[in-house]
C-alpha cells in the first residue's frame, strides 16, 4: 500500500512536467493543445534517434532537443496556432487534433511502429533503486524525474513571478486586450509561452522514454493523463498541477496494485470524481475557469 | 490653435459592426496639453471611438494621426508605446497580480524604458494615483475607487502623451470625485493631453478646455463647453438619450 503510494507520488512528478506545459498554454493562449502528448513523444523520438544513431550522450541529446522543441513551439504558434485562434474555440482543437495525427503518422513513417525506449541507454539507472525499511524499493530514475519536476515548477514559478516576460504572461492570461493596451505584445508573449510549453513537453518526453517503452501512438494517452492532472489540480495553478499529477499517479498505482489492468481505469475514475465534485460547485472555480478558457478570448 | 499644436486627430472615422454603425464620419482634434471632454447619450459611440484611437478596434474607414503620423497598421501595443494611454469604464485589473505588478507590467512593456527605470516609473504612477499604500495588495481586493485609480496608474505607467479616460468618474461618491478632479487637473497641468468621456458634467467641466458631443455615432457639436451644453441639438440628443434609459 505504502509502496504503491510512493510509486504514485513519483509518477505524479512526470505528469506534472507534461501537464505544466499544457496548463501554461491553456492559460495564456486559451486553447487546449491536443497534440501536446504527441509533441512530447516526438521529442522522445528525436532524443532516441540522437542517442541510438549518432551515439550522442543522453544528456547532450536532451540539451540539444529542448531548444529545438522551443523553436518548434514558437513556429507552431506564429504560423499555425495564432491563425486558428481567430476562428473560435473549436478551430484550435481541430487543428491540434490534426497536428497530433500528423505527428503520429510522421513518426510511424520514419521510425516504424516498433516500440522504443531510452531505457537501454541509461545504464543501471533504468533499474537502480534505494531500499527503504519495510521492503520498499524506490527507483532512482523516478526520484530524479520527480526532483526534476519540482525544479521545473520552481523555475516556472520564478519566471512568472519575477520576470518581465512572466508578468506579461500573467497579464495576457487575465485580459489580453487590456494587456495590449498596456503595451504588451500579446502575440509575442503567446509565442514565447508555446515555446516554453514545448520545452516542457520535450523534457516530459525524455522522462517518458527513460522510464517506459514508447511507440508512435503513445501521445494521446499521455495527453489524457496531462489533462486529467491539470483538471484535478485546478486550471491555472502551477503547484495544483503537481498535486493533480500526484493524485492521478497514486490512483493509478493503487489500481495497478489490485490488478495491472486497473492502472488507467482508477486514474480516470478519480478524474471523473473530481470533475463531478467541481461541477457540483464545491470547487467550481477550476471547471468554470476551464470553460472560460476554452470559450473566452476571441469567439 | 495652429497645426503644430495638434497632438492627436481623427478624420472621417467610421466603425460598422454588421448593420450597426457605431461611429459615423467622426472627426476630432486634440491640441498638445489640452483636455477635451466627450459627452453624449449611451450608445453614442464614445467608447468605440476610444477603441479606434487605442487600436483595440480597426476603423471601417478614416484615419487617426498621432504627432503627425498616421497610426493605421499599428496595433494596440505599439500605439501604447507611441504614447496613447487608456483607462476603461469598467476597470480591468490584472487579477492575481498585486497593484504594483499591475503597473510594473505596464511600465516594463508600455513605456519603452529599461527595466530598472520601469520600476521607478511604476512606483511614481502609483504615487500620483494615490495608490502607493496599496502597492502590495492583490488587485482583486480593491474597491471601485481604487480600481479606477489602478486603471489610471496603469495608463500613467506607460508614459502616455495622450490619456484617454473612459467614464473614470462613474460610480464614485462626491468626495471621491473631488479627489479625482484634482488628480486629473494635476495631470493636465503636468502637460498631458487628455480626452475624457464622462457623464458627470460638473466634474468634467472643472477640467476640460473644449467639449465634443456625440450622438448616434456622430459628432453633433464641438467647442466651448458652456456653449456646447446649451446647444439645442445637444439638449435634444441628451433628453432623447435619457428617455431611452429612464
Amino acid at each position: 500500500m505504502l509502496d504503491a503510494i510512493i510509486q504514485g507520488v513519483l509518477l505524479g512528478g512526470y505528469y506534472a512536467i507534461l501537464a505544466a506545459g499544457l496548463s501554461l498554454m491553456l492559460g495564456v493562449t486559451r486553447f487546449l493543445n491536443l497534440a501536446h502528448g504527441d509533441l512530447a513523444v516526438l521529442a522522445a523520438y528525436l532524443i532516441i534517434y540522437l542517442v541510438a544513431t549518432w551515439h550522442m550522450p543522453i544528456l547532450w541529446a536532451i540539451v540539444l532537443t529542448l531548444p529545438v522543441m522551443g523553436l518548434l513551439g514558437w513556429a507552431l504558434q506564429a504560423f499555425l496556432f495564432a491563425r486558428t485562434m481567430k476562428g473560435g474555440f473549436l478551430l484550435p482543437l481541430l487543428t491540434t487534433f490534426g497536428l497530433g495525427a500528423v505527428i503520429q503518422n510522421g513518426i510511424y513513417g520514419v521510425f516504424s511502429s516498433d516500440v522504443k525506449s531510452l531505457g537501454n541507454f541509461i545504464g543501471n539507472l533504468a533499474w537502480a533503486s534505494w531500499k527503504l525499511p519495510g521492503h520498499i524499493s524506490v527507483g532512482k530514475l523516478p526520484v530524479y524525474i520527480f526532483v526534476a519536476s519540482v525544479v521545473v515548477l520552481v523555475s516556472l514559478q520564478l519566471l512568472l513571478s519575477f520576470t518581465k516576460l512572466g508578468r506579461a504572461m500573467r497579464a495576457t492570461t487575465v485580459d489580453e486586450e487590456a494587456a495590449e493596451l498596456s503595451g504588451i505584445d500579446a502575440r509575442r508573449i503567446q509565442r514565447a509561452t508555446v515555446a516554453i510549453a514545448m520545452v516542457l513537453a520535450g523534457l516530459a518526453g525524455a522522462a517518458l522514454a527513460m522510464r517506459s517503452l514508447i511507440n508512435p501512438y503513445t501521445g494521446p494517452t499521455q495527453l489524457i493523463f496531462a489533462f486529467e492532472a491539470v483538471v484535478i489540480g485546478g486550471i491555472g495553478s502551477l503547484w495544483g498541477t503537481l498535486a493533480g499529477g500526484i493524485v492521478l499517479g497514486i490512483a493509478q498505482s493503487l489500481g495497478a496494485k489490485i490488478s495491472p489492468q486497473l492502472f488507467q481505469l482508477f486514474g480516470h475514475v478519480v478524474f471523473l470524481a473530481v470533475l463531478w465534485w467541481r461541477m457540483k460547485g464545491a470547487g467550481s472555480l477550476g471547471i468554470v475557469n476551464l470553460l472560460r478558457s476554452l470559450k473566452g478570448g476571441r469567439a | 490653435m495652429g497645426h503644430m499644436g495638434i497632438i492627436l486627430s481623427g478624420h472621417g472615422l467610421n466603425k460598422r459592426f454588421g448593420a450597426f454603425q457605431a461611429v459615423r464620419d467622426a472627426s476630432f482634434t486634440l491640441a498638445e496639453g489640452e483636455a477635451l471632454g466627450i459627452v453624449g447619450p449611451n450608445g453614442a459611440g464614445k467608447t468605440t471611438l476610444f477603441s479606434l484611437i487605442a487600436g483595440s478596434l480597426t476603423p471601417t474607414s478614416g484615419t487617426i494621426v498621432l504627432e503627425g503620423k498616421s497610426v493605421a497598421g499599428a496595433d494596440a501595443a505599439s500605439r501604447c508605446l507611441a504614447g496613447i494611454g487608456r483607462t476603461h469604464q469598467v476597470p480591468r485589473p490584472f487579477l492575481g497580480m498585486t497593484v504594483f505588478e499591475n503597473t510594473l507590467v505596464a511600465a516594463q512593456h508600455g513605456s519603452g524604458l529599461p527595466e530598472g527605470e520601469a520600476e521607478d516609473l511604476a512606483a511614481e504612477a502609483l504615487s500620483r494615483s494615490g495608490l502607493l499604500a496599496s502597492a502590495n495588495r492583490p488587485a482583486g481586493v480593491l474597491g471601485l475607487l481604487d480600481r479606477k485609480r489602478l486603471e489610471l496608474a496603469r495608463a500613467l505607467a506607460t508614459r502616455p502623451r495622450v490619456l484617454l479616460l473612459d467614464e473614470i468618474g462613474g460610480g464614485l461618491t462626491e468626495a471621491e470625485l473631488v479627489t479625482l478632479v484634482a488628480l486629473i487637473s494635476d495631470l493636465k497641468a503636468s502637460g498631458l493631453s487628455i480626452i475624457w468621456i464622462e457623464h458627470i458634467l460638473h466634474a468634467l467641466l472643472k477640467v476640460i478646455d473644449r467639449l465634443v458631443c456625440m450622438s448616434a455615432g456622430e459628432v453633433i457639436a464641438e467647442g466651448d463647453p458652456q456653449t456646447v451644453m446649451r446647444d439645442p441639438t445637444v439638449m435634444a440628443a441628451y433628453l432623447g438619450g435619457m428617455k431611452e434609459h429612464a
